[in-house]
């Protein structure tokens, strides 16, 4: 990991949704560089042999029954939404086509 | 004045036998919010209205002889990143100013139950990234220690509302340690649960496989009462343990370390911990000794890659996690005119409502989940989960609890780490390994450090789902400590000193 | 001018790969306890969870885990012994955490098959489809497009979000590429897709509504030239809302692609639309850079590990492969080869079962719905089984026919004013009048009328030329409005003029 690219950073805001102005890109490029220098000790110890653990403990099989439960009524589920119109939330003109 | 200064269960004991009511109580405890926090800046808001009415129903249920939980009519500060219904909810962000959620978390719903009185919401670092509370939209929280100091983070609210006397008990979370650094440098108690012992439905999510919800006193069988209170299985969290609670609150009364191994941990001590702390530490192990403990020593040589796997875990999943932070359904919206797409305003709302510490975490996260550099980074922090795991399963062979300073200093100075996150992230390098292994883990105060008069915390580490052993471990310190100083730590809070 | 489809199949071998997704038909959502009816008002089932609200944590259906084992057991799956949930990132706004709850390199069911069976000019041919994953997700809201002058959501000035869809239980069927279908590639995929809704059917996990969205197929095609084994650039065609749209698709798509490499371009890896009125696809808008989905486990639910005995027990209940169901019925039935083919074809077999099962004889059900009803469908653009005739209808008017109460032809009539609306068969023989006229005195009359007003017509007859006799028939059965018997007519006209 040699460093981070200010083009590798606009990337990343990209896939994370965040505008950032020039400076902004320049400043977390060399900021994620150091961090990225930092963290990639990881690699040192993270053998072929040892198993990822994504969770903190070893349950499974954990379900609940198909049973209908009392839904917020739409006047709560809207009651935070920046507009609705006709109980549905409104947001502004789609770009993007369904993934 | 006397009355905020007790603990909750002499609190408790008031209640029970008349001397005061929950009303009273509660209405003490916001005039003493309204008195000093505008100095602390501890609370986001304060739920005058509703603490009042939840006051004078557990006066009412008590009038009418019903049985009540050992808390009932006991105030308590909530954090802000755990929701309650119609109550504003910021997680210390712009972006969700405003936001009054329409649920309730399970720990809400427990606490009401038990007829805790809710005060209000505290703050904390925006969604839970920090160690000092700086990172809050809506300004730092100051240590009453001292008031040009950090009281820890991310949940320095809740800490900072215990020092300062404006709540007896407080809910915190901690992913990397932010119910306990805070304690420690406030000189109050804070217990990380082991992973799934309490509900993590409606705790607004930072990294979901290390957030835990637990208790914050100022004494250890307060903070037992409350871990009580709040935990057990909760068939709305996934995660969450299907199994009794430890007997908590029975342990916390026990006290007894007679014949128990503590181990302490060779990895944290030494270089980057300061003095004081360290004098302090080894002064509560002479304690413990002295109380009929074994004492020995036990290394744990992958801890010295907790944190670099720490800060790939938490912010891989906090990109995830706080991608519905979206302008769409709820929080606020920027930018939204005529002919601006949905996508721009996504853009504008989450370059304006996050703040930096959060925009470096979800660009970090992202780049370490991302194809090609996932192996490299998130898979291999995942290992050196699994090696920090099997460190704590060998230690736990050896010795009953292990123990660590809390953190490696005092209190700094708000400001002074603000521009260099790696240093920042230094702080949390004690507590980490224990969300890294589900684990649980408390910080109790150890005195304080010769050279700047601030609170030291004393870490105890216990295998998962024997929280109790913390209890019984802190019960018994925490009186040997009280004999040795004859007052409690908190009687020696200077920052509000004029008024306190 | 568009390239010929034998040009397309003389050159190429097309490579089919086909996705559905099925809605499963759980009482409740994958992850929360909101109701999934379909068509209810906006936002009236949603909840923390399926709003994705901050806080709110997800608890699988096990419901729709039992679904889906079912599923991979009919396809032959292997299930696996551990498989987790994985989180998809991407931004969209009908997905309220902006990441899909689905399954990535650990799904819940791998390495299936299906086999189909084709009507080929050398007879019917079995292709088997491979199955390569069967694996859980969660559907996303719906969105309307408002201010647009197409209700499409280019051109829209904003858009309106219902979440009542948001988190209903989806599974994705995937399968392995499919090389060797030929010409028949069009004809494979529809019939894959066929089949796997009617075992969906017969597994009642579903109730498989394609024009409802609750089956869902994505058929992906590349071409590559015939004795090369260089895999093309595939295109992949969503929005495929029926069976026969998915034939379409395909062809369409095969013709597509070997247009482009005919003139030397180049195929793009893209999304495209398939829309039903031109049958054509269009393209979607294709992204600058390509999507980095950032799969990891989900941290918030646990892995699924299930029992042996629970699979073995869904296994034994397995419903009848409808495979199977068919040669059964094509045996008792003794129905030849092609004419089950058409009935499958023309999706009609399900409907013909439930015929019989009324007490009609098979061939004739069989003859009706191939071919009145449906010349009638083709007339009207639906399925023969979207139109407003039941089997029970059907089946009377089977009866009717047999007992000679009514005559073919007057069947016909009746089943026309059945789908007219005008009432069940017995209601339009009442109001109508119809009634098979088989009185040989007033036959006779008719029959002198027709003679008289066609004297040498009559003439021929009486000499020999039998076949003129079909214009007297044809007017006695204009006078008699069509209610005679013409076998009888015929019988008695020819008896009158002596031959």
């Amino acid at each position: 990991m040699a460093g981070i690219s200010r083009d590798d950073v606009a990337n990343l805001a990209r896939l994370a949704r965040i505008d950032m102005a020039p400076a902004e890109l320049d400043h977390l490029a060399s900021e994620l560089g150091v961090i990225l220098n930092a963290v990639a000790r990881v690699q040192e110890v993270a053998g072929q042999d040892v198993p990822p653990t994504s969770h903190p403990l070893p349950l499974q099989n954990v379900y609940r029954k198909d049973e209908v439960i009392q839904s917020l009524t739409p006047e709560a589920a809207l009651s935070a939404a920046p507009a609705s119109e006709g109980q549905r939330f409104k947001v502004p003109k789609i770009l993007g086509e369904e993934a | 004045m006397t009355m905020i200064k007790k603990s909750a269960s002499e609190m408790a004991d008031a209640l029970a036998n008349g001397e005061t009511t929950s009303v009273a109580l509660t209405q003490a405890h916001l005039d003493r919010i309204a008195e000093v926090d505008k100095d602390v800046h501890a609370f986001l808001y304060v739920d005058t209205e509703g603490a009042l009415a939840q006051a004078a129903l557990a006066d009412k249920k008590r009038a009418a002889g019903e049985k009540l939980s050992p808390l009932a009519g006991i105030p308590l500060a909530l954090k802000d990143v755990m929701v309650q219904k119609g109550i504003p909810t910021t997680c210390g962000s712009k972006m969700l100013e405003g936001w009054r959620p329409p649920y309730d978390s399970t720990v809400v719903s427990k606490l009401r139950a038990a007829d805790v009185v809710i005060l209000g919401k505290t703050n904390m670092d925006e969604f839970a990234m920090g160690s000092s509370t700086e990172n809050s939209a809506y300004g730092p929280t100051h240590n009453p220690w001292d008031l040009s100091r950090i009281p820890g983070g991310s949940g320095g609210g809740s800490s900072a509302s215990l020092a300062a006397f404006e709540a007896p008990l407080a809910i915190g979370t901690d992913t990397g340690g932010s119910i306990r650094q805070p304690a420690a440098v406030t000189g109050t108690v804070g217990v990380k649960p082991t992973y799934g012992g309490v509900s993590r439905y409606g705790l607004v999510a930072f990294s979901s496989s290390l957030d835990q919800a637990g208790p914050c006193g100022r004494t250890v069988l307060d903070t037992a009462l409350l871990h009580e209170t709040i935990a057990g299985h909760d068939p709305k969290d996934s995660t969450s343990i299907n199994a009794p609670v430890p007997a908590i609150v029975a342990a916390a009364k026990n006290g007894n370390v007679k014949g128990l191994k503590i181990g302490v941990i060779k990895e944290l001590q030494g270089e980057g911990y300061q003095t004081g702390v360290l004098n302090r530490f080894n002064e509560s192990l002479e304690l413990l000794a002295g109380l009929g403990a074994e004492i020995v020593e036990v290394s744990c040589s992958y801890f010295e890659y907790a944190l670099a796997a720490y800060y790939l875990i938490a912010p891989s999943e906090c990109s995830s996690n706080l991608a519905r932070f979206d302008a769409m359904r709820y929080g606020i919206r920027v930018g939204d005119a005529s002919g601006v797409s949905a996508e721009e305003v996504m853009n504008l709302t989450r370059e304006v409502g996050f703040g930096r510490e959060v925009k470096r975490r979800i660009i970090l996260g992202t780049y370490a989940l991302s194809s090609g550099y996932y192996d490299a980074y998130y898979g291999s922090a995942q290992k050196v989960r699994t090696l920090i795991k099997q460190d704590f399963d060998n230690a736990f062979t050896k010795v009953d609890v292990l123990v660590s300073p809390t953190a490696p200093t005092t209190a700094f100075k708000i400001g002074e780490k603000a521009d260099d996150p790696i240093a920042m992230y230094l702080n949390d390098i004690a507590t980490i390994p224990v969300n890294m292994a589900g684990i649980c883990g408390m910080s109790l105060p150890s005195g304080l450090a010769d050279e700047d008069n601030l609170p030291a915390g004393f870490q105890i580490m216990a295998p998962a789902m024997k929280d109790d052993r913390l209890y019984n471990v802190g019960a018994a310190l925490e009186t040997a400590l009280l004999s040795k100083w004859g007052a409690p730590i908190l009687s020696h809070v200077s920052g509000l000193g004029a008024r306190a | 001018m568009s390239l010929k489809y034998e040009d397309v199949i003389e050159k190429y071998e097309p490579v089919l790969g086909l996705e559905v997704h099925v809605e499963l038909g759980t009482a409740s959502k994958m992850f929360c306890g909101c109701n999934t009816i379909f068509g209810a008002e906006p936002n009236t089932q949603t909840c923390p969870v399926c709003l994705g609200l901050p806080g709110a944590l997800p608890v699988v259906n096990e419901k729709a885990i039992e679904y889906t084992i079912m599923i991979g057991l009919a396809l032959n799956c292997s299930i696996a012994p551990f498989s987790r949930f994985a989180r998809k990132n991407y931004f969209y706004p009908d997905m309220p955490k902006n990441f899909q709850t689905s399954q990535y390199d650990e799904p819940i069911c791998v390495n299936g098959f299906l086999d189909v069976e084709i009507d080929t000019d050398e007879g019917i041919k079995k292709f088997r489809v491979e199955i390569e994953r069967v694996h859980m997700e969660e559907d996303t809201g719906k969105s309307l497009h408002m201010g647009g002058a197409t209700g499409r959501i280019h051109g829209a000035d904003y858009s309106l979000l219902d979440y009542n869809r948001a988190g209903i239980p989806l599974v994705e069927i995937v399968t392995k590429i499919v090389p060797g279908t030929g010409k028949y590639a069009p004809e494979v995929a529809r019939a894959y897709v066929a089949e796997l809704r009617d075992i969906l059917r017969s597994l009642n996990v579903s109730d498989v509504k394609m024009e409802q969205g609750s089956l869902r197929c994505d058929a992906n095609v590349s071409l590559r030239l015939i004795g090369s084994d260089v895999l093309g650039t595939r295109s992949e065609t969503k929005n495929v809302n029926s069976l026969r749209s998915v034939e379409r698709a395909v062809r369409g798509e095969m013709i597509r692609h070997a247009e482009l490499l005919n003139k030397g371009e180049r195929v793009v890896q893209e999304t495209r639309h398939f829309q039903e009125d031109t049958g054509l696809t269009r393209s979607g808008r294709s992204k600058e850079q390509a999507e980095d989905y950032r799969y990891f486990p989900e941290p918030d639910l646990v892995p699924i590990v299930p029992d042996a005995i629970w699979i073995e027990t869904l296994r034994a209940a397995l419903p009848e492969k409808p495979s199977t169901h068919r040669k059964r019925l094509q045996e008792a039935w003794a129905v030849p080869d092609k004419e089950m083919a058409s009935m499958i074809n023309a999706d009609v077999l399900e409907i013909v079962e439930e015929t019989v099962n009324l007490g009609a004889d098979p061939t004739k059900a069989r003859g009706w719905w191939l071919g009145e009803i449906a010349r009638i469908a083709n007339e009207k653009e639906v399925a023969a089984t979207d139109l407003p005739i039941t089997p029970k209808d059907v089946a009377e008017i089977v009866a009717l026919v047999a007992t000679g109460a009514l005559t073919d032809k007057l069947a016909r009539q009746v089943i026309e004013a059945v789908i007219a609306g005008e009432g069940r068969p017995s209601e339009v023989i009442e109001k109508r009048g119809i009634k098979v006229v088989s009185d040989d005195g007033a036959l006779m009359v008719a029959i002198e009328k027709a003679i008289s007003a066609q004297p040498d017509v009559a003439e021929k007859v009486r000499g020999g030329n039998v076949p003129a006799a079909g214009a007297l028939i044809g007017a006695v059965m204009k006078e008699t409005k069509g209610q005679a018997d013409a076998a009888k007519v015929r019988e008695l006209l020819l008896k009158h003029l002596g031959q």
